[in-house]
């Protein structure tokens, strides 16, 4: 669990992380959303202590992260940043090998964690290890990144626009493989972001900064229904604001009693996902079936609608 | 066709080098070719002094003052590109700068009266003329390391001295050695007026044949300097492409 308290950072006159307290939940992720300029950088890298807060505290599981020295603490967070900021000099699995090294584990340990990650990042060993950084695609690029990232295990991933130079279909590769490998390994993320499609599509909570204030943090769907003030309200975009709840839910939830349907939904489809599929086949109710193939119940073009409903 | 192309680049490589190597061991061999420019009986290969000794001793010279300058000018650069020396930099560029702006010469004639004649003197005039290339691109390779790079190498936990060693040096490398290959061209070719102050070299043959007149002395030291300068540059080239391990350029 990270602690965040008070949190403040000036740079002479100019407040860019103001008084900002919150707290991640452990094997969680966080999205702290915002404009450019808003903070929200700033306040990641407070937590590593990449910048030095003016004042207020942070820990991480309980421990002050003022009273280690910041190369320690940096060794025992995992950091992935836009552009990867892979060694161009450095072969891949030297890359990935780096926090390892830095901990002084011996080769044998190293040469397994790296073989390990390569595997569940889904890149060949045999084929990746020895690669350079600028002889892999930009989704390969990134995997790297975040796999160097979590070569020593840490608890906690601190993520800055990581996904900020992929193009969108990688991108949304990318985050489904975020949230599969998040729910295994069962790390704490915070991820900063400028993207509020893809804070409501990764975070368990999102943190809405603005001119480093946090002006809200909640769990999405409450960012749709109550926002705290016009901010939000505009970050989270209020034309299509019901679409957006229902694509916060599963079509699971839904999942009725009721006679079998010729149409078949996955029931791990969003509700967003389900009402389109139902107006596309101009079908008034589906069956939902789980990713065995078994009957999970029913659920109807009503039913949607009453559950995207906010009057 | 790469491949071809740099099989001819060796065999030109390894041809300049047996070239060099045959005239300096037993350079009687090639009067022939420089009877012509001799005049009234004239001996047309260089004979006061063993021509190999002379190449080895110019070369050494050369080799000290450049990996003195290296020294002296990576540890500046260094300085200068940390937060806590970055106030340093206008300084030593202006100390830097004196040394390439200062002509050897003079600093030869200032340097005999203090240290005497000989090799010394033209150390000090070499080292000082060597400085700025590898200053300036010491300076420029750390500068051009990618911001995201060294946010990540900071990120990870390693401290200045792992980020400098581990990163920001064999990133900057290739840029370093370009520098001291300029250093070594210009140092190969400026070593030879060491030779008014007595120091040994390549220099003595060719203020000979001025002295006496003779345009083989002078051809002969002029092409020996000229072919070993080409050779430096060459191998310092073939260094600079192996520290890549077939990177891009950055």
């Amino acid at each position: 669990m990270i602690r965040i308290e008070e949190l403040t950072r000036r740079y002479g006159d100019s407040t860019v992380v103001d008084h900002v307290s919150m707290q991640v939940e452990r094997g969680t992720i966080t999205v702290v959303v915002g404009t450019s300029g808003s903070g929200k950088s700033t306040l990641l890298r407070m937590i590593n202590r990449l910048v030095e807060p003016t004042s207020g505290r942070v820990s991480i599981d309980g421990r002050d992260t003022s009273t280690e020295s910041a190369a320690q603490l940096r060794r025992r967070i995992g950091y992935v940043i836009q552009g990867h900021g892979l060694f161009p000099h450095r072969s891949v699995a030297e890359n990935i090998a780096t926090v390892p090294r830095l901990l002084r584990w011996d080769e044998a340990r190293i040469a397994a964690r790296v073989a390990e990650l390569l595997r569940i990042f889904q890149l060949d060993p045999a084929a990746y290890a020895g690669k350079y950084p600028h002889q892999l695609s930009g989704g390969q690029q990134q995997r790297v990144g975040v796999a160097r990232a979590l070569a020593a295990s840490p608890a906690v991933l601190l993520m800055d626009e990581p996904f900020g130079a992929l193009d969108p279909i990688i991108r949304a590769k990318a985050q489904d493989d975020l949230l599969e490998l998040q729910r295994r390994l069962g790390t704490t993320i915070l991820l900063v972001t400028h993207d509020m499609d893809e804070a409501f599509r990764l975070g368990d909570r999102v943190a809405v900064m603005n001119q480093g204030r946090l002006l809200q943090y909640d769990r999405p769907a409450r960012l749709l229904t109550d926002p705290a003030d016009d901010f939000v309200a505009r970050m989270t975009g209020s034309a299509d604001r019901a679409l957006k709840l229902l694509a916060l839910r599963s079509a699971a939830e839904l999942a009725a009693p009721g006679p079998v349907e010729e149409l078949r939904l996955a029931s791990s489809a969003s509700l967003r996902d389900a009402l389109a599929e139902l107006v596309w086949r101009g079908a008034a109710a589906a069956t939902v079936v789980d990713a065995g193939g078994a009957v999970l119940g029913r659920i109807s073009v009503d039913a949607i609608l009453a559950a995207g409903c906010h009057a | 066709m790469p491949r071809l192309k740099l099989r001819v680049a060796d065999l030109v490589r390894c041809g300049a080098l047996l070239l060099l190597a045959a005239f300096l061991v037993a350079p009687q061999r090639f009067a022939p070719l420089f009877a012509p420019l001799t005049q009234f009986g004239a001996p047309p290969i260089y004979d006061q002094g063993n021509l190999l000794s002379l190449a080895l001793a110019h070369l050494g010279l050369v080799l000290l003052a450049v990996a003195a300058s290296a020294c002296v000018a990576v540890a500046l650069g260094i300085l200068v590109t940390r937060t806590a020396g970055a106030g340093f930099l206008p300084l030593s560029r202006a100390l830097v700068n004196i040394g390439q702006t200062f002509p050897p010469v003079a600093i030869l004639a200032i340097a005999v009266p203090i240290v005497g004649f000989g090799a010394r003197p033209t150390l000090i005039a070499l080292f000082a003329y060597g400085l700025l290339p590898i200053f300036e691109n010491t300076i420029a390779g750390l500068r051009a390391c990618p911001p995201a790079v060294l946010e990540a190498a900071d990120g990870m936990g390693m401290s200045a001295a792992q980020r400098l060693w581990g990163v920001e040096l064999p990133l900057a490398l290739p840029m370093i050695l370009e520098g001291v290959r300029l250093s070594l061209v210009i140092s190969v070719g400026t070593a030879t007026i060491g030779s008014t102050v007595a120091a040994k070299g390549l220099g003595e043959v060719i203020i000979a044949g001025l002295l006496s007149n003779n345009t083989a002395f002078v051809l002969q030291g002029g092409l020996v300097t000229g072919l070993m300068a080409i050779l430096l540059y060459d191998a310092v080239t073939v260094m600079e492409r192996r520290c890549l391990h077939g990177l891009p350029r950055v």
